[in-house]
C-alpha cells in the first residue's frame, strides 16, 4: 500500500518553459529506461525474490522510482505549461500536441508510447537483479545525455543531476543485494541423515513423525 | 552520539500523545484559521516579523505584503527542511536494507525520523496536510499548490 506525500522528493522550479527540452526529457517518464519502467520492473520482480534483503531493496527502490516519476513529470509539465500550439509545433511537438495537448503522456523521446516490453520479470533472482543493475546504468547514461542537451538551463539540470546520482546509489544497493543472493546460493548445504531416525521412521515410531 | 545509548528512547517517529490535531481544540494554530501569528510563533518558537500580537487574525493589516512574503519565506524554509529529512530517511533506509547492523546509520535514521515527525506536525498545523492522514476541521487537502506546480513545495 502506498500513501501520497504532498511534496516532491527533490524540488523542481523551472522559470522558462522550453518545449524542446520537454521533448527529450519525456523519455525518462515513459521511455525504455525511464522511471515508470524502473518502478514497474522492481515492484513486479520483488514478488519472486528469495530473501529479505532483495525483497526490501526492490520494494523500496521501486517506491523511490515512483517519486522520480513525479519529478520527471513535474519537469515536463513546467517546461510545457501554458505553451501555445504554435510553440509546441516549433519545438517538434506538433504531433504530440495533437494527441495530448500540453498534458504529460508516458512515451519515449521518439514518440513510442510506454510499453511493458521494455522491462523483464524472469522469476529468477539472479537474472532479475542483473537486469536491474543494467537498468540503473542505462538510466544513468540517459540522464547524462539529457544533462548535456539541457546544459543552458540550470533549473532543468539541477533535478536531472539529482536523478542521475540516485541511479548510482540504486546500482550500488542492487549490487549488494545480488551479492547476498549469490552468497546464499553458494552456501554449503547440510542435510540431516540420522540412521536411527531413519530406522525409526521405517518402524513408524520416531518422535519426528508424531 | 545522539543519545542512542538510552534504552528508554523509542523511535521518535511514533512518540507520545502529540498525535491529536491541535485544530480539534486548544488554541494553537487551528488548521482552518489561516496563519494566525500565534500559530506561526508557536510553531517556530519566535516572533515572526511583521506579526503583532493583536487579535486572532494576522495583525499586520498595515503591511500585508511584507507579512505574506515572510509567511512564504518561512513556508519554503520549512518545506525545504522537510524535503532534506525525507531524503535522508529514504537514503538511510536503502542503506540499512543491505547494512542492517550499522549502528551509526540506525541511530541517524531514528534521529531523522524524530525530527521529521516534529517538523511535519508543525508545518501541517499551519499550512495544511501533507498526507490525508492529517485531520483538520476543514478539508484542506484541496489547497494549492500541488507539488508539480513549482514554488518549491
Amino acid at each position: 500500500m502506498w500513501t501520497y506525500n504532498k511534496v516532491l522528493e527533490y524540488p523542481v522550479k523551472i522559470k522558462c518553459p522550453n518545449a524542446k527540452l520537454a521533448k527529450f526529457i519525456i523519455s525518462q517518464y515513459g521511455g525504455p529506461d525511464g522511471e515508470l519502467a524502473a518502478s514497474l520492473r522492481y515492484l513486479s520482480q520483488r514478488f519472486g525474490m528469495p530473501d529479505q534483503i532483495a525483497k526490501a531493496t526492490l520494494n523500496d527502490i521501486g517506491t523511490e522510482e515512483l517519486a522520480h516519476l513525479e519529478i520527471v513529470g513535474s519537469i515536463v509539465h513546467q517546461l510545457t505549461d501554458g505553451l501555445t500550439a504554435e510553440e509546441m509545433k516549433n519545438a517538434g511537438l506538433g504531433a504530440y500536441y495533437t494527441d495530448h495537448g500540453v498534458g504529460v503522456y508516458p512515451q519515449a523521446a521518439a514518440g513510442w508510447p510506454f510499453s511493458a516490453s521494455v522491462l523483464a520479470v524472469k522469476g529468477d533472482p539472479i537474472a532479475d537483479l542483473q537486469e536491474d543493475l543494467a537498468a540503473e546504468q542505462k538510466a544513468r547514461a540517459t540522464y547524462e545525455k539529457l544533462i548535456d542537451l539541457c546544459s543552458d538551463d540550470p533549473d532543468v539540470v539541477d533535478p536531472l543531476r539529482f536523478l542521475r546520482e540516485r541511479e548510482i546509489v540504486h546500482f550500488q544497493r542492487f549490487g549488494e543485494a545480488l551479492r547476498n543472493v549469490q552468497d546464499r546460493l553458494a552456501e554449503k548445504r547440510f542435510f540431516m541423515n540420522d540412521k536411527n531416525c531413519i530406522n525409526n521412521i521405517v518402524n513408524n515410531d520416531c518422535d519426528c513423525r508424531r | 552520539m545522539l543519545g542512542c545509548n538510552n534504552e528508554n528512547r523509542n523511535c521518535g517517529c511514533m512518540p507520545n500523545n502529540e498525535q491529536n490535531c491541535e485544530c480539534m481544540g486548544n488554541n494553537l494554530a487551528e488548521c482552518d484559521c489561516h496563519y494566525t501569528p500565534q500559530g506561526i510563533n508557536a510553531a517556530f518558537g519566535y516572533n515572526t516579523m511583521g506579526m503583532q500580537e493583536e487579535g486572532n487574525n494576522c495583525g499586520c493589516s498595515d503591511n500585508i505584503e511584507q507579512c505574506c512574503q515572510e509567511r512564504n519565506r518561512i513556508r519554503e524554509e520549512m518545506i525545504g527542511q522537510i524535503k532534506c529529512l525525507n531524503f535522508a530517511i529514504i537514503e538511510l533506509g536503502l542503506y540499512l536494507n543491505t547494512h542492517s547492523n550499522d549502528q551509526k546509520a540506525l541511530c541517524l535514521h531514528k534521529e531523522y525520523c524524530r525530527q521529521l515527525k516534529e517538523l511535519k506536525d508543525k508545518y501541517q498545523k499551519i499550512y495544511g496536510p501533507l498526507s490525508i492522514y492529517y485531520p483538520c476541521n476543514k478539508w484542506r487537502w484541496l489547497e494549492e499548490p500541488w507539488p508539480w506546480e513549482g514554488g518549491n513545495y
